[in-house]
């Protein structure tokens, strides 16, 4: 193995001598042990890297939390609030158990992993850590490997029928240096469908993986809004693995944030299976810096299988967008319909959008489509809106809402998306200049 | 109505005049039509008038109600009682073509301090002139214009000129790339709204339209100026001699 370059074994170290290991980790021993050595092998990401050009992980490798204050978000109704759903809280990354409810549902397994993880087996045990470990290549994604040796807690989900009621995560930023790591597992297994939503910012910084892996005809919905918290910075992984005819759709909506980098890593491993991810970012440089990463990697490695690829940013004030998003075809996945498309709508000429749309494909029968635009506001649709007496300022709304527009489409639950729409829309309201 | 006064206008990116010297006149009630060649300033015209950028006014006024409409913004005018209907209307993917004519008659009342209008009233008066024009439910589903076929979309602009109901209705060759049946239907749609108290600007190249649509005052325009105003007939002259003569009488 060779010895990482002084500046990274450097970072790493001092990051690492911050960290502790749980005391009692019971059945997730092994996973923690591998992905630590993975860690120290690999090291913390620089400037410099490839994977790491277009978004500074310096905060994210920083051994103390850049400051971020919590945003009173009282002015609108909590996100999902008319879904009816199982809901579990996260204050700063810690379990509140007064706030939530019980871990009970029908069809679906729930249970927590700090107070599950002192004992020697569990059903995660061969999924926690696993699609992290191997999401790891071809590129190295060093914060999902320190989130596997050091996570707190997590939700771990199984699901064995049809869960009755969506899941919940709903995290409390109050500290202002709070720096959350947790790891939540879902598994869904055969026929079984289940589907969890997170709210909310989990703390001033913070590290987030989800490992979801859907067994043949299993259905995961996934929805995500990060919280409204500018100052706070973010590196999240959400990994999927795809059984046959299975489905996963994921989606994410990003309001402010002064450093969000979001990784999709998706693989399918049956055929006639569907995955969609997707993403509506909206950020204002005004107030505080916004930039926006989102870094997606979907792995074809069966047959006849669909993956959509929608990212949408709106980008003001010198805020900066980021998309990095590649579709691999391994040989043999023939049948692949593979789509891609990020684009930005730039309010301004300060803002920018830096895309990296990649394909590598093996197979020779497979559909494969990608596609990043830049653009800024149409001036024949904004004159056509006015001129029916639209305000300026609505028009200019009615616009940016529709440019969101198919990215919002992602989402299977038409409730789910009127709530992330009703967020935008008073987004819109707050930052009317 | 509206009164337009030696109105001269540029292009705002280069120095170039295509308004030369309009002077114009719609009375409450009336429908006056505008023929002329291609490129003579017609559509320029209803730009002006309705406020889109890249023009600017070098001499002249234009009144709505003997209010200056130049001095407004877009949606102000819109709010006054000016409505053009598009030649070529725009598509606006995403936006749902009912949300869009709730929000323009809401947005109008509101800057007219009148009570909004319950989205119960709205789809019920919707839903009925829709149905009066041929427009289907689906059309009012789907996104602005988006999809819709040539005709479709002029329809679609005669909606919206009976939903919002404007004081003086600008309409830029509406005629063009409809059938006969839809020329009727659109016809029928303008001629339900004639009213004492409401002025028509038509803008063709046709005497078909106005075998339905009946004006009362032809104008001619060329090279940016009304070089010939009549009634009814000059329609017919146009039709049947074009406008190399009445080009030779005004050079
Ligand atoms: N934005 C613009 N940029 C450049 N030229 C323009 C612009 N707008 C108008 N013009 C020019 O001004 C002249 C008048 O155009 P306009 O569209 O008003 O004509 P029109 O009478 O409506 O013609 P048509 O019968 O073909 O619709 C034309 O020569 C046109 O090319
Ligand atoms: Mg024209």
């Amino acid at each position: 193995m060779m010895a990482l370059p002084q500046v990274k074994q450097d970072a790493t170290d001092a990051r690492l001598s911050t960290l502790s290991l749980p005391v009692q980790d019971g059945w997730t021993r092994s996973a923690r042990a591998d992905a630590l050595s993975r860690l120290t092998a690999r090291g913390l990401p620089a400037a410099r890297d490839e994977y790491w050009r277009f978004t500074r992980p310096t905060d994210l490798n920083a051994t103390e939390v850049p400051g971020a204050a919590p945003m009173d978000e009282s002015d609108e109704a909590p996100i999902f609030d008319g879904i009816d759903a199982l809901t579990l809280v996260f204050r700063d990354g810690v379990f509140d158990a007064d706030a939530s409810d019980d871990l009970r549902l029908e069809g679906v397994e729930i249970s927590r992993l700090a107070s599950v993880q002192g004992a020697d087996i569990h059903w995660a045990k061969d999924l926690y850590g696993t699609l992290e470990a191997k999401g790891q290549d071809p590129v190295w994604r060093p914060f999902a490997a320190l989130n596997t040796a050091f996570a707190a807690d997590g939700v771990l989900i199984h699901a064995t029928g049809t869960g009755t009621r969506p899941i919940c995560i709903r995290y409390v930023h109050e500290k202002s240096d709070s720096d959350p790591i947790l790891h939540h597992v879902v598994k869904v297994d055969e026929g079984a469908a289940v589907t969890l939503l997170e709210a909310g910012a989990p703390g001033a910084r913070f590290n987030t993986v989800l490992e979801a892996d859907v067994a043949d005809t299993g259905t995961f919905h996934h929805v995500r809004a990060q919280g409204r918290n500018r100052e706070r910075r973010a590196n999240t992984h959400t990994f999927g693995r795809l059984g046959r005819e299975s489905v996963l759709k994921s989606f994410t909506l990003s309001l402010n944030g002064a450093l969000t980098r979001n990784e999709h890593i998706v693989e399918f491993t049956g055929d006639n299976a569907v995955a969609h991810v997707a993403g509506a970012a909206i950020g204002d440089g005004r107030i505080a810096p916004f930039h926006h990463d989102d870094t997606v990697f979907v792995t074809h490695d069966a047959v006849n299988c669909e993956s959509r690829q929608v990212f949408k940013k709106v980008l003001k004030n010198g805020a900066v967008g980021v998309f990095q998003g590649k579709i691999l075809v391994k040989p043999g996945a023939q049948k692949t319909d593979g789509y891609q498309i990020s684009q930005a709508l730039l309010l301004d000429d300060d803002s920018q959008f830096l895309a990296k749309p990649e394909l590598e494909i093996y197979a020779d029968d497979v559909a494969c489509s990608h596609g990043s635009t830049t653009g800024s506001i149409d001036e024949d649709m904004l004159f056509y809106l006015k001129a029916r007496g639209v305000p300026h300022r609505r028009a200019m709304d009615l616009l940016v809402l529709a440019f969101l527009a198919e990215s919002l489409h992602e989402i299977e639950s038409d409730d789910i998306a009127e709530s992330l729409r009703t967020r935008l829309e008073n987004w819109l309201d707050r930052h009317a200049d | 109505m509206l009164e337009i006064k030696n109105l001269h206008c540029k292009l705002e990116e280069e120095d170039k005049a295509i308004l030369k010297g309009v002077d114009l006149t719609v009375e409450a009630g009336k429908v006056h039509a505008i023929m002329g060649p291609n490129g003579s300033g017609k559509s320029t015209l209803s730009y002006v008038l309705s406020g889109r950028d890249g023009y600017e006014v070098t001499d002249g006024s234009a009144t709505l109600l003997g209010e200056d409409i130049l001095g407004m913004e877009v949606e102000e005018r819109a709010a006054a009682g000016m409505f053009l209907a598009f030649q070529y209307p725009v598509e606006i993917p995403g936006v749902g073509n009912m949300t869009f004519m709730r929000t323009a008659v809401n947005a109008q009342r509101k800057a007219r301090g009148q009570e909004e209008m319950s989205s119960a009233d709205f789809l019920k008066e919707v839903r009925a002139k829709a149905k009066d024009l041929q427009i289907d439910a689906d059309m009012l589903k789907r996104p602005v214009n988006v999809g819709f076929s040539g005709g479709e979309k002029k329809r679609n602009e005669i909606l919206q000129m009976a939903m919002l109901e404007p004081k003086m209705c600008i309409m830029d060759e509406t005629d063009s790339g409809l059938d006969v049946d839809a020329m009727k239907l659109v016809a029928d749609g303008v001629n339900a709204l004639r009213s004492p108290d409401r002025g028509f600007l038509v803008i063709t190249h046709y005497q078909r339209l106005l075998d339905h649509i009946k004006p009362d005052v032809v104008h001619i325009m060329y090279d940016g100026r009304i070089v010939k105003t009549g009634g009814p007939e000059l329609a017919l002259e146009v039709e049947k001699n074009g406008y190399a003569d009445i080009m030779k009488e005004s050079a």
